[in-house]
């Protein structure tokens, strides 16, 4: 097998190092170690990270795979720093039985690119009326541990009982798409002073919170755990801190456009903002960087959400919702945690990469830079600036709402288990 | 002027006071036996209306018509927003066709704003309604109906509603007539108030630079002029109040309420109007009621901004022409 030296990376930020991999292996890590039959990586100046697991990616395959397939999605994942990410149950058909879900993770492993753990859906057709196998698709091949109506949330009080209780007997999570379905039909936008004065449907924060309550008190009531996917709004931090507190087993993630981005882009009317949860405003958004920094809100995740450009290239209410992310996020997160001083890389390898491999237990995944361990690593350039171009993207859609968009950071290297997938930036 | 007119936030004072002004020429022409300039003569018009509407449509038509230019009517009716493309498609195929304008109603707030700033189409957009948006036409109509009556037909000509007080009555939450008139009489220096029940004011409203009342009665006695705004029976279903009586008892208009308003004030309604519930037949059918003039003004207004937009450049303009006429 192939030995590769990084010489001279910050490994998570901190003490510079030589890291040797071997095979699939990290063999050593220390400092002036030999480079004797090894690829030699010049990593000065840059900062090496566990590799990205990304808890809520949309591959579109099964069904949509004009907007992305596995190959597509999971080189997209790669160029991003990530070396797992769970797909979300969403696809046609629905990701609900033990077939589905063995088709997408088999198609994850001939990918090559990152490892696809694929979420099963908690409700048949993500209808949210009778749960779907959940035990079936945990013991398929494919080994599902988290379980999600995404997209749709899981309104009926007594069927995410049902599936909170159920998840227990081998230890799954569920993750809730937190919307209550009432307050938010024909809803648009973030609901506040823009859609007041652009005149589209609001989609109101009590729409989530009330749902994250509900569920965090039902989580205690039967002992599960549960998790708040792309929270959003600051009340949400409110009560999942309280939560917390309180010792009830949640965890919640936050997207990098929810810590960047706010409502007023919809003034453009430019679909590419268009996203679910929505864009919410400035004073959710300082909210959402202190949770993630202070630990109440868990992870980053992606939410990739990819559509073809037909589907975004029309007036706003007719538009699909959602942004591609997997290209972009370690850089906004850089921008919004990492400049702003409210996260350390140390920090942002917990948010990235061991809590999300901890929640979803993905095994090999999320675990220290040191010898013996999977050689899962992402390397990253955090001097580099560049403007966002989509046609740059390995990803089959350009749905982003960064095109233009000055951002820091770049991946030079992401390796998945010791074979490198991203080298200089591109590609492997 | 601008190029496209989207919305009425987008009018300056002097903007919209020159709208007027011409609206005032225009509105000359109607009085004559041949009702027609050849202003927009061999400029192409498409009306691309994917929401029904005959009244705006006809209103433009009009206009359009009486500017001599040649008018292309394209009913999108229905399943346009289910199919995205449909919008950029058709106003592409417009584009090639040579049309010179396009005058856009739609359902989805923000597509005559999508269609004039996404590159789709050169041509110049007016929006004649979008979704719960902007109908920026039917503000200027109003204002000029507003002018006329509480200013004066010649006494108007230059002149803004500063301090006038105007009452908007009725679903706020879902009218595009109430947005862009709260826009443009603000910046002609009315003051608005709107009056409503809470579940029919969108949340947000506390930015727009006018005042908020859930009490009709109180508003009255101080109200230079008082509009109506259509109501949607659906609403009823949806909770956002009990019952149509109810309604009608909390923010109606009958002959009681209309007493409590000042001697020279009117009542004003963009139609079509439901009698009974909103409006009692009796302040419907009485002079102090314009919904007739607004729809007569909506042709003058309507000429204005297309001669504004589309012939507003060109050294023979249409208010020389209405001079010149005259003096003949």
């Amino acid at each position: 097998m192939s030995k590769t030296l990084i010489r001279g990376a910050q490994v998570l930020g901190g003490d510079v190092q030589d890291v040797l991999i071997d095979g699939e292996t990290i063999a050593e890590v220390g400092t002036g170690l030999s480079a004797e039959g090894a690829t030699v990586i010049e990593a000065d100046g840059q900062i090496l990270l566990p590799g990205l697991v990304d808890l809520h990616t949309h591959l579109r395959e099964p069904g949509r795979e004009d907007s992305e397939t596995v190959l597509t999605g999971t080189r997209a994942a790669a160029s991003g720093g990530f070396t797992a990410v769970f797909a979300m149950a969403n696809t046609h058909p629905v990701a609900d039985t033990a077939g589905v879900v063995e088709q997408v993770y088999r198609l994850g492993k001939e990918s090559g690119y990152c490892d696809v753990q694929p979420i099963g859906a908690v409700t048949v057709g993500l209808e949210g009326k009778k749960l779907a196998e959940l035990g079936a698709m945990h013991d398929s091949a494919a080994g599902v541990t988290v379980f999600s109506d995404d997209g749709k949330c899981v309104d009926d009080a007594v069927i995410m009982r049902r599936a909170l209780e159920y998840v227990k007997a081998f230890g799954g999570v569920v993750a809730q798409h937190a919307q209550e379905p009432r307050l938010t039909e024909g809803a648009q936008m973030n609901e506040g002073v823009v859609s007041a004065e652009l005149g589209l449907g609001g989609w109101p924060a009590v729409a989530e919170e009330s749902i994250i309550a509900r569920d965090v008190l039902l989580a205690e009531h039967v002992g599960s755990r549960v998790h708040i996917c792309h929270l959003s709004t600051a009340g949400s931090v409110e009560i999942v801190r309280w939560a917390k507190s309180r010792g009830i087993d949640v965890t919640a993630e936050v997207t990098p456009h929810h810590l960047l981005l706010t409502d007023e882009l919809v003034r453009s009317y430019n679909p590419v903002y268009k996203v679910n949860p929505p864009l919410r405003t400035e004073k959710d958004v300082l909210a959402l960087r202190e949770a993630l920094a202070d630990g109440t809100i868990d992870i980053v995740a992606t939410d990739h959400a990819p559509h073809p450009h037909e589907d975004k290239d029309c007036e706003w209410a007719a538009a699909a919702m959602g942004m591609v992310g997997l290209e972009t996020a370690l850089s906004v997160v850089q921008q919004t945690m990492v400049e702003t001083g409210l996260l350390d890389w140390a920090g942002v390898a917990d948010r990235m990469s061991f809590a999300p491999a901890r929640i979803g237990r993905a095994t090999g995944h999320g675990r220290p830079v040191s010898a013996g361990e999977p050689a899962n690593l992402t390397l990253v350039d955090p001097a580099y600036r560049g403007v966002v171009d989509p046609a740059d993207f390995a990803s089959r859609s350009r749905n982003t709402p960064y095109e233009g968009r000055e951002l820091p950071g770049r991946v030079t290297h992401t390796f998945l288990r010791g074979r490198a997938t991203v080298v200089d930036g591109k590609l492997a | 002027m601008m190029r496209h007119l989207i919305s009425a936030a987008d009018l300056t004072r002097d903007d919209a006071v020159q709208i007027l002004d011409t609206a005032e020429e225009m509105a000359r022409v109607a009085d004559r036996p041949i009702k027609k300039l050849p202003t927009l003569r061999g400029r192409t018009i498409c009306n691309l209306f994917f929401e029904d509407s005959t009244r705006t449509r006809i209103s433009f038509e009009a206009a359009e018509k009486r500017l001599s230019a040649d008018v292309i009517n394209f009913a999108a009716k229905g399943s346009s927003v289910s199919k995205g493309e449909s919008l950029k498609d058709t106003a592409q195929t417009l584009e090639a066709m040579g049309v010179d304008a396009v005058v856009i109603r739609h359902g989805a707030s923000g597509a005559p704003f999508r269609l004039a700033t996404s590159g789709w189409i050169d041509a110049p957009v007016i929006n004649a309604g979008d979704g719960t948006h902007q109908h920026p036409t039917q503000a200027l109509l109003d204002a000029f109906t507003m002018r006329r009556r509480l200013v004066g037909r010649d006494a108007g000509l230059g002149q803004d509603l500063a301090g006038k007080r105007i009452t908007l009555v009725g679903d706020v939450l879902h009218s595009r007539v109430a947005r862009s008139n709260v826009d443009l009489l603000h910046t002609l220096g009315a003051e608005v108030t709107l009056v409503a029940p809470p579940t029919l004011v969108p949340v947000g409203v506390e930015t727009w630079p006018c005042e908020v009342s859930y009490d009709l009665d109180r508003v009255l006695p101080k109200s230079d002029a008082v509009m109506m705004l259509r109501v949607q029976r659906e609403r009823m279903n949806a909770a956002f109040f009990p019952t149509e009586r109810e309604y009608s008892r909390r923010y109606g208009l009958d002959g009681e309420r209309m007493a409590k308003m000042p001697e020279h004030a009117i009542v004003m309604h963009p139609g079509p109007m439901v009698r009974g519930m909103e409006i009692t037949a009796e302040v419907a059918d009485s002079d102090r009621c314009t919904a007739v003039e607004q729809v007569a003004n909506g042709v003058s207004v309507r000429m204005a901004v297309l001669y504004l937009l589309l012939g507003g450049n060109d050294s023979d303009s249409a208010v020389t022409h209405t001079r010149t006429e005259e003096n003949k």
